[in-house]
């Protein structure tokens, strides 16, 4: 009891008590809920909506949109998967939707509620990931490729080669991506980036350990940064976040190797633990009515598979292969697969590639 | 009989929040899934003490170790000073030093990205003095110094709030019976201090170890601790097994650390621990 008191005196209690008053005031300035009687639950990648869309679907159709944002397709998963969240949208990559679906995890849509699926183009349709077209419907699409400043890099760059460029030492920024890296490792020794060959992955760590040195660091999300503010010569990101960082900092370019890529497909699925289903599929049909999917298109800049918004788009954008290649320049592209059973190996791969310290 | 009533939530709480998830972690990790059926299995913990991770783990243990000694050395003369003079608005600064632990964790991380990059504030101002560059984003000295920065106030109340609690005249005995500022320091304060200082220690060292923000942001991910190893196992590679695994053993290392620190220090009076 005397303790209490001295703790109390001690000023300590004091602060705190301060601290929670001053929470209290300005926390609950937020949270309020419109009077609206249905709500759908959306679960998108991190800045990657034209947040006014959200707010017109909800006056449209007086559904109130809760948005929450991730920012890798696996802690996504994990996250639907531990429940928790009924979410009825999500938006995860094609690797990760096939092992949704073939988990279970996924409602099929009923195409006939999504009237708007019509604008999607062919190309975009009838993936391995979802052959029947049954539970997905395109958000964006990219490439993964090499953005790189102009004024620290003086060759042109058409290789994967160059992040192993000693050149470059210090100034390279990789993806803290165990598929993402593995996987532009793989494809710059020929191989398949879905390769499961032990020696074929024995070699890409190899290739990633001795280019260990060679990096600045394993970035995130943070490389949009980096690379605007000119902390780094070359970096391996998105083909949209890169139209964006060149948006900000004209010294920065963007290239895809000739050696191939990832080619990806960011879609809308419902998970199976979604409480409002109906909803959901109103929202998906939304967002590919053609001024809203222009919309988002012209806020976050990824490549659209919307036939229509990519029409009224400026003829140098849209013939700008490295955003909108053809088919034909990606003949050596390839989507990911689901690699669950090899998850361990890769783990493994990318842990000996991190741990290893001078 | 009402006391036992009042013991009521406290025990729901420990069974859920406590009890519950630690047996959750104690299942996955000692057992695997064969053939489709669970069962026990000492795999995941024996793959804990392959070198590699071994390895990871030694260099998680010497960076939070030397994140603990550098706010044990910055935050006990700071408590010393916010119990030595008389300020008149004492709890404000005590405030300041816990401000800092209301803003996210992860946006003040990401601050010191921006401050201490190759092109940022603090580099700009060190060249605008024509004074020579200062690189240690992506090293051990960035970890450091952000594991410092996050737990510094962990290790600067628990110190206060004992010294805070010391008997003023026995300060004033000592004073009087000659002893020199060092002496008292020595012979009186100190000692007193201790049950706090080792609190702060633990409450430091803990997160220090397991943190894995700090590593990636401000190491670049390539300096991959025990807690990036974890969340490696929870969220990439789906590996539940392994990844309870490492906690558990994290959790028995830290446990026993405690202990002993506990120990040492006698008597159990004071601190926040």
């Amino acid at each position: 009891m005397k303790k209490n008191r001295a703790f109390q005196k001690s000023g300590v209690f004091r602060a705190l008590l301060l601290a929670a008053l001053l929470a209290a005031v300005l926390l609950p300035l937020s949270a309020c809920g419109g009077g609206y009687t249905e709500t759908v639950i959306v679960y998108n990648w991190g800045d990657y909506i034209d947040q006014s869309v959200l707010r017109d679907f909800e006056r449209e159709y007086g559904i109130h949109v809760i948005y929450e944002e991730f920012d890798t397709n696996e802690s996504m998963y994990a996250k639907i998967k531990a429940g928790g969240t009924a979410y009825d949208v999500a938006i995860p990559s094609d690797y990760m939707i096939k092992r949704m679906i073939d988990e279970g995890g996924l409602v099929k849509i009923d195409m006939d509620n999504i009237p708007n699926y019509l604008h999607i183009e062919d190309r975009f349709k009838n993936l391995s990931y979802d052959p029947q077209n049954e539970y997905s419907v395109p958000f964006f699409w990219g490439t993964v490729g090499i953005l790189f400043n102009k004024t620290m890099v003086d060759e042109p760059v058409d290789s994967w080669e160059i992040l192993w460029d000693e050149k470059y030492a210090k100034e390279i920024f990789m993806l803290d991506s165990q598929r993402d890296s593995i996987g532009i490792t793989l494809k710059l020794l020929g191989y398949s980036l879905n390769s499961d060959d032990a020696d074929e992955l024995e070699a890409a760590k190899a290739k990633l350990i001795e280019q260990r040195p060679l990096a600045q660091a394993y970035v995130g999300d943070e490389v949009k940064d980096k690379m605007i503010a000119g902390e780094g010569a070359i970096a391996v990101v998105w083909s949209g976040d890169a139209l964006n960082m060149m948006l900000e900092n004209e010294d920065l370019d963007f290239a895809l190797p000739r050696e191939g890529t990832n080619i990806w497909t960011d879609a809308m699925v419902i998970p199976t633990t979604s409480r409002n289903p109906e909803a959901a599929e109103k929202f998906i049909n939304y967002m590919c009515e053609t001024e809203i999917a222009a919309r988002n298109c012209d806020y976050i800049n990824y490549s659209t598979p919307h036939r229509e918004v990519l029409a009224a788009l400026p003829e140098e954008l849209k013939e700008d292969i490295r955003f909108y290649p053809g088919e034909n320049d990606l003949v050596m592209s390839e989507y990911f697969e689901d690699l669950s059973a090899m998850l361990p190996v890769y783990d493994r791969i990318w842990t000996e590639v991190k741990a290893v310290y001078e | 009989m009402r006391k036992k009533l009042l013991n009521g939530p406290y025990l729901a709480w420990m069974l859920v929040f406590a009890i519950l998830p630690l047996f959750i972690v104690v299942w996955y990790a000692l057992t695997a899934e064969i053939g489709g059926e669970r069962s026990f299995s000492a795999g995941h913990l024996a793959r804990v003490f392959e070198p590699i991770y071994l390895r990871v783990l030694w260099r998680s243990l010497k960076l939070a170790a030397v994140s603990t000694l550098l706010c044990f050395f910055l935050g006990y003369p700071a408590a010393l000073i916010l119990t030595s003079r008389q300020f008149r608005r004492r709890s404000i600064l005590v405030v300041l030093i816990v401000l800092p632990m209301w803003m996210n964790f992860l946006a003040r991380t990401y601050a010191w990205l921006t401050l201490l990059e190759k092109n940022g504030v603090v580099n700009s101002v060190l060249s605008f003095l024509h004074l020579p560059a200062f690189n240690i984003l992506y090293t051990d000295a960035a970890v450091i110094l952000g594991m410092v920065y996050n737990f510094l106030p962990f290790m600067i109340l628990p110190i206060y709030s004992v010294l805070y609690k010391i008997d003023h005249s026995l300060i004033e005995a000592a004073e009087d019976l000659g002893a020199t500022p060092l002496v008292t320091f020595r012979r009186v304060i100190f000692p007193q201090s201790l049950a706090g200082a080792l609190s702060g220690v633990v409450m430091v060292f803990m997160p220090a170890m397991t943190t894995f923000v700090i590593p990636r942001l401000l190491g670049g991910g390539q300096y991959t601790l025990i807690g990036n190893l974890i969340e490696q196992q929870f969220l990439t590679t789906y590996d539940w097994g392994f990844g309870s695994a490492l906690s558990l053993f994290l959790m028995a290392l830290l446990l026993v650390t405690g202990a002993l620190l506990m120990r040492s220090r006698g008597d159990g009076e004071g601190g926040l621990w």
